[in-house]
């Protein structure tokens, strides 16, 4: 190997918190190469993204970072501000998770571009606009001029993900830092990403580290991995290598807890979905809809834009769907948590719509729901008993003290939880023993439906794996009925046994678990399915994506609900448009109208 | 943006509607005041009274033709000193209390905001304790106590340094001159220099804790081009904010440090009218600051509103 | 398998008597709270204080009204002057103000006014602020749209002359003082309980709740109120002071309390005057005053440091 670019050796970090230090990277040692793609993949506290702040000296005011990191063989850890800011920005670039907050949100881009350029290189204005624009044509931002003159907050997700690596790459840096690059985005704007600082790294021979929890992200980038876990690194190898013949514990069980669509994880127990098989829930035509003020008018945003579906006992419906396609306000419009705009909601043959306040809390009952963060879904200020209790107290007022206290317990210990910790409160729990009490709060009643809405997506895989198995034990142990939300499809693909793919408050697709992974019809769907990152090198690599090619409209756009029909727009914004119709390709299988063009 | 600020204007008609006639149905209310029958007044300004008010009309005629008046600048006739009319007396002590306030808010602002900087990039070491501690007696320690502690010092001990005298004059407006202003603007700022230190402070520590602040540090940017370029515009948001409400203290703080240093301004004819039950002059002048204490939240929206691309202007 | 009475299995579990006891929020704030200094010397102080308030007619000897011709403005003996001060004589802790009343006790009778004054006056705003805060906040839409325009409207007067003119219309009235001054400042609490209780109206666990069949009132009482309380402890705490600033504005412009009572403002305003010839009038009230202030001010900041949830 030619001599490191980057050379990491005994490196610790700590932070002194007001409950003592925090060792949070322990003796970690690396080098990357010329060219190289490093990838770093942990779960979250690992210390993987404190390991390369530390490393270029931008841990937070309480960090300290002490060993050695050479930069070229010059040593960079400790040395002068001056010294790193030399190098930082110049031959040494980052990018951040969150684009939006890590874009300071009252310049224009085209300032934040440039102003690395006029700072390392000295180049004068117009050059140095002219130089950004040529890269932000790498980075595919089409209109580059006009998007100069924009705020970050007028940009799109992925847009603005992709102004952040124009930033790091306007300088020709050696070196590109990408922590978490893609983690905020939507599946088919992460695969865009990625795709973009494959060619970038390719033209340019830039050495990129890429710090990831995905593994799937991971194996399509990198030429080298190293697996971290609380603090230390416990494998590194070529990527081949460690995926295929993992060395330690740790990263066999990573490697195991991720699910994947293109094998056959564990697949949710069949269910007695057949023609007698009874539905318990019937929706149809559902719609959702808020007013949003734009400029000086008023117009409906619609969230939810008649949906229907049926839900059988025992059935687990799942639905996937980007941000803004609406699918946690189906759930809420369902559940009469929030009001409904149309369309009906039939509950075990009983229209909702007739029933009254007083009797809907009655019937909560029977219908319970698992929020996505698991913190925020618990009060703070009571105990997980009490959380856990609520309902019950609520539901089944009659109940004695005793015995409420006692069924929280036993339901404590059906969801792996240590009953003794019922006076704990949430912030002594883990993510994953949070989720645990919410998974218990909603089952505690007993209810015929639950609806898990993002209900692991917030945890680690390994943590995901053991949610996911939880639930679907409650689930055979009291016949419930399941509608399970989420944006990954990998994690529905192991619980659902039929699919509902969203977009833009509609059904695009429908279908039976295997025909929507393996016979995608609609022209989202096979894009929505081919951009999910594989953790396997080779097949990662290998595999040819199906792209849309273009940043969703606006939802407020009545043409948007037919960008895959583009033959029957009306070519007004606000016009009523075309609906188009599902149509049953094949049993069980339907498929919105849309456009030959698309394959 | 023209747009927004005239619906904003036409917006503060109503609260200045609703001040003024708070302001006015208090004043039927006096014991004693000019809509008291029994009210006892010398003849030359009961004459004035009556005109003025039109206490022949029904009431609601003369709630609206004060209000009539009130448009066309018209506050009335003074109901101790005659030969006054409220508007004049008002004209009479703005220059000096527009003068004192906007030095005031431009020391205070000045200094606040270097303070609080400081701080915030120092912070829990030395000279962020100091600054902290300094403030918290500048928040503590009143108007009232501050002002006659300097005159003290300044004013009747005389301070000597290397040799100059460097005492000034403890009261008296002398045309304006800056020997007299020096300690009345030094004591209507103190306390809102302090305030606005610790605002700046806090924020200014949120900014620097925020993400865009780590791309900036990971571009290689000097501190100085950091603080400057990424971090104040977004720290002064808080400020800009405060900005309504610090003026409504100077003018508050202005009733005590005109008193004190006998300063012929608003505040003074303010508090002297207060206790000589001078209710027209004590009506109008609080109409008029409500007006400018309205009229500057206003400026200080749109301004915000400038700094911040975030917030459309268009709500 | 779940339902049923309570089992012999049930019964047993609650047996189990080692239960882990949790670290609420409220005992984490605490512990952080006893680790502040500044804020548990103020503590301390602020009791002494207000002890001091209560217990003046056993403390000293003197009356808060008895005049003495033959000691008018003297200093207490330990003050420091030599000959050109008269001097009170051994009880007079703090010498005797223009009328030889004794000032040691005229300054807890001041103490009394003014704590007072700023428990009461904040009492009222505390009440009006959180009713009103947590009614616009927890309906929202255009009830809340309305009721904050109300306190928009409210916030533009520059109020302290609102109660200037109540006080000179109304003569005073010691009960008047109280209203006057809780009417100011329940603007800022009641924004400070809006805008917590609609944050809070937004969380997850507020729509757990209600998932969960939990109606209104039991979401109010028993979700919204408790964390709605920490950001109100804290600006009661910063109430207080501002509250003691406002009244002894209004005696020191000669609006508020009235002789033979007298608060620290009415102190300070008389000691100005004489400042000069005899400073112990004004050091001492201002002294007491500017240590209450602080004192409450840094157990406010205590306070917010120890309930911040920011570094959790």
């Amino acid at each position: 190997m030619a001599a490191p670019i980057l050379r990491i050796a005994n490196l610790d970090v700590r932070f002194s918190t007001p409950d003592g230090e925090v060792h949070a990277v322990r003796n970690a040692g690396l080098e990357v190469g010329p060219g190289e793609c490093l990838g770093v993949v942990g779960e979250s506290g690992s210390g993987k993204s404190q390991l390369f702040l530390g490393a270029i000296g931008l841990l937070a005011q309480n960090g300290r970072a002490t060993g050695s990191v050479e930069y070229r063989g010059e040593e960079i850890l400790g040395a002068p501000l001056k010294t790193l800011n030399r190098l930082r920005g110049s031959k040494i670039t980052m990018i951040f998770q969150d684009p939006l907050t890590s874009l300071t949100p009252h310049m224009r881009v085209g300032a934040q571009i440039v102003e690395g350029l006029q700072l390392h290189q000295r180049l004068p204005r117009d050059e140095a606009e002219k130089r950004a624009l040529e890269v932000l044509e790498l980075v595919r931002i089409p209109e580059g001029r006009r998007r100069m003159r924009q705020y970050p907050h007028e940009l799109s997700g992925g847009m603005r993900q992709r102004v952040m690596i124009a930033m790091a790459m306007v300088c020709g840096p050696d070196l590109l830092i990408a922590d978490e690059p893609t983690t905020a985005l939507d599946v088919t704007v992460q695969a865009d990403i990625l795709d973009i600082m494959r060619d970038l790294k390719a033209e340019l021979n830039t050495s990129v580290v890429l710090v990831s929890h995905d593994m799937g992200v991971i194996a399509g980038m990198a030429d080298r991995v190293l697996v971290m876990r609380r603090g230390e690194i416990v494998e590194s190898g070529p990527v081949d290598e460690v995926y295929h013949r993992p060395r330690h514990e740790y990263t066999k069980m990573l490697l195991a807890a991720v699910p994947r669509l293109d094998r056959d994880g564990p697949r949710p127990e069949p269910a007695a979905r057949s023609a007698t098989a009874k539905a318990v829930l019937a929706v149809d035509d559902l719609r959702v809809s808020f007013p949003v003020r734009t400029g000086w008018r008023t117009r409906l945003l619609r969230a939810v834009d008649g949906v229907s579906f049926t839900l059988a006992e025992g059935e687990t419906l799942g639905v996937v769907g980007e941000s803004g396609c609406g699918k946690s306000t189906l759930a809420r419009a369902v559940l009469s948590l929030i009001a409904r705009s149309g369309g009906r909601v039939v509950w075990l043959g009983r229209d909702l719509d007739g029933v009254r306040q007083s009797e809907l809390r009655k019937l909560r009952k029977d219908f319970q729901i698992v929020f996505q963060d698991p913190l925020a879904s618990l009060d703070p200020r009571m105990t997980v008993g009490e959380s856990i209790a609520e309902p019950l107290r609520a539901l089944q007022p009659h109940l004695a003290p005793a015995e409420v206290t006692a069924r929280v317990r036993r339901m404590m210990d059906l969801v792996g939880l240590e009953s003794q910790w019922i006076n704990r409160y949430p912030h002594e729990f883990s993510g994953g023993q949070n989720q645990r009490v919410g998974v218990a709060r909603a089952m505690i009643v007993e209810p015929r439906l639950v609806i898990c809405d993002e209900a692991v997506s917030a945890l680690d895989a390994s943590i995901q794996s053991q949610i996911i198995a939880l639930i679907r034990d409650l689930q055979s142990a009291f016949a419930m009925s399941l509608i399970f939300i989420s944006h990954d499809l990998s994690v529905v693909h192991q619980i659902a046994h039929r699919v509902m793919v969203l977009y833009l408050g509609r059904v695009v697709e429908m279908a039976g678990r295997d025909a929507i992974y393996d016979d995608p019809r609609h022209p989202y769907t096979r894009a929505l399915v081919s951009a999910v990152p594989i953790p396997d090198p080779a097949l990662e690599r290998a595999k040819t994506r199906v792209r849309i090619g273009h940043d969703p409209p606006s939802p407020l756009d009545t043409r948007a609900g037919l960008l895959f029909l583009k033959s029957r727009i009306v070519d007004d914004p606000d016009a009523e448009q075309y609906r188009p119709k599902l149509i049953e390709v094949a049993p069980g299988h339907f498929v919105a109208e849309h456009d030959a063009g698309f394959t | 943006m023209t747009t927004y600020a005239l619906r904003r204007i036409l917006g503060a008609i109503p609260t200045l509607l609703v001040i003024i006639t708070l302001a006015f149905f208090m004043m039927r209310l006096a014991p004693g005041g000019p809509f008291d029958s029994q009210r006892r007044l010398p003849p030359e300004i009961e004459h004035n009274v009556e005109v003025a008010y039109h206490l022949d009309r029904p009431v609601y005629q003369q709630y609206l033709l004060y209000v009539g008046g009130l448009a066309r600048g018209d506050f009335g006739p003074s109901y101790r000193s005659k030969d006054f009319t409220v508007a004049q007396l008002i004209a009479d002590g703005l220059p000096v209390s527009a003068e004192l306030g906007v030095l005031a808010i431009a020391l205070a602002l000045v200094m606040g905001t270097a303070l609080g900087i400081t701080a915030a990039l120092n912070q829990n070491r030395l000279s962020d304790h100091a600054i902290m501690s300094a403030a918290m007696f500048g928040i503590t320690i009143p108007t009232f106590v501050t002002a006659p502690l300097l005159t003290l010092v300044f004013g009747v001990y005389g301070v000597r340094v290397f040799g100059f005298d460097i005492s000034l004059p403890v009261g008296g407006w002398n045309g304006g001159q800056l020997r007299n202003l020096i300690l009345p603007v030094a004591v209507l700022a103190l306390p809102q220099i302090a305030i606005i230190a610790r605002l700046v402070r806090g924020s200014m520590i949120e900014v620097l804790h925020s993400n865009y602040i780590r791309t900036a540090r990971a571009k290689g940017l000097s501190s100085g081009r950091i603080v400057m370029r990424h971090a104040l515009r977004a720290a002064m948001l808080p400020l800009v904010s405060y900005l309504g409400p610090a003026v409504a203290q100077l003018v508050t703080g202005s009733l005590i440090v005109e008193q004190i240093f006998g300063l012929p301004g608003i505040g003074r004819y303010f508090v002297l009218a207060a206790i000589n039950r001078d209710y027209t002059l004590v009506l109008g002048v609080v109409i008029f600051y409500a007006a400018i204490i309205i009229l500057l939240n206003i400026l200080a929206d749109l301004l915000y509103t400038v700094l911040d691309p975030r917030v459309s202007y268009r709500t | 398998m779940i339902a049923g009475g309570v089992t012999k299995e049930g019964a047993a579990l609650m047996r189990k008597a080692q239960d882990v006891q949790g670290r609420s929020l409220w005992v984490d704030a605490w512990r952080r709270l006893l680790r502040n200094r500044a804020a548990m010397v103020s503590i301390v102080l602020l009791f002494v204080i207000a002890a001091m308030a209560i217990l003046a007619p056993w403390i000293s000897g003197y009356s808060y009204r008895a005049v003495d011709y033959g000691l008018i403005s003297c200093a207490p003996d330990w003050w420091p002057g030599g000959d050109s001060y008269c001097r009170a004589g051994g009880t007079h802790w703090f010498g005797t103000d223009s009328i030889g009343r004794d000032l040691f006790v005229r300054v807890l009778y001041g103490a009394r006014v003014s704590l007072a004054v700023g428990l009461v006056a904040t009492a009222v705003s505390l009440l009006i602020g959180v009713a009103y805060g947590a009614t616009a906040g927890y309906l929202g839409g255009r009830i809340d749209a309305l009721m904050m325009r109300v306190v928009d409207v409210l916030y533009a007067l520059p109020f302290i002359f609102f109660v200037i003119i109540l006080m000179v219309l109304f003569n005073r009235n010691f009960f008047l003082l109280f209203i006057a001054i809780g009417a100011i400042e329940w603007l800022t609490m009641a924004r400070i309980v809006r805008g917590q209780t609609l944050s809070i109206k937004q969380k997850e666990f507020i729509e757990a709740a209600r998932a969960g069949g939990v109606g209104t009132w039991g979401i109010i009482v028993r979700h919204i109120i408790p964390n709605v309380l920490g950001p109100v402890i804290v600006y009661v705490t910063l109430t207080i002071p501002a509250v003691i600033l406002s009244e002894s504005f209004l005696s020191f412009l000669g609006l508020g309390i009235q002789e033979p009572l007298t608060s620290w403002g009415v102190l300070i305003a008389d000691g100005t005057n004489q400042m000069e010839t005899a400073p112990w009038l004004v050091v001492f009230p201002a002294g007491f005053m500017a240590l209450t202030l602080f004192c409450f001010n840094f157990i406010g900041d205590g306070l917010r440091d120890a309930l911040d949830p920011k570094d959790r």
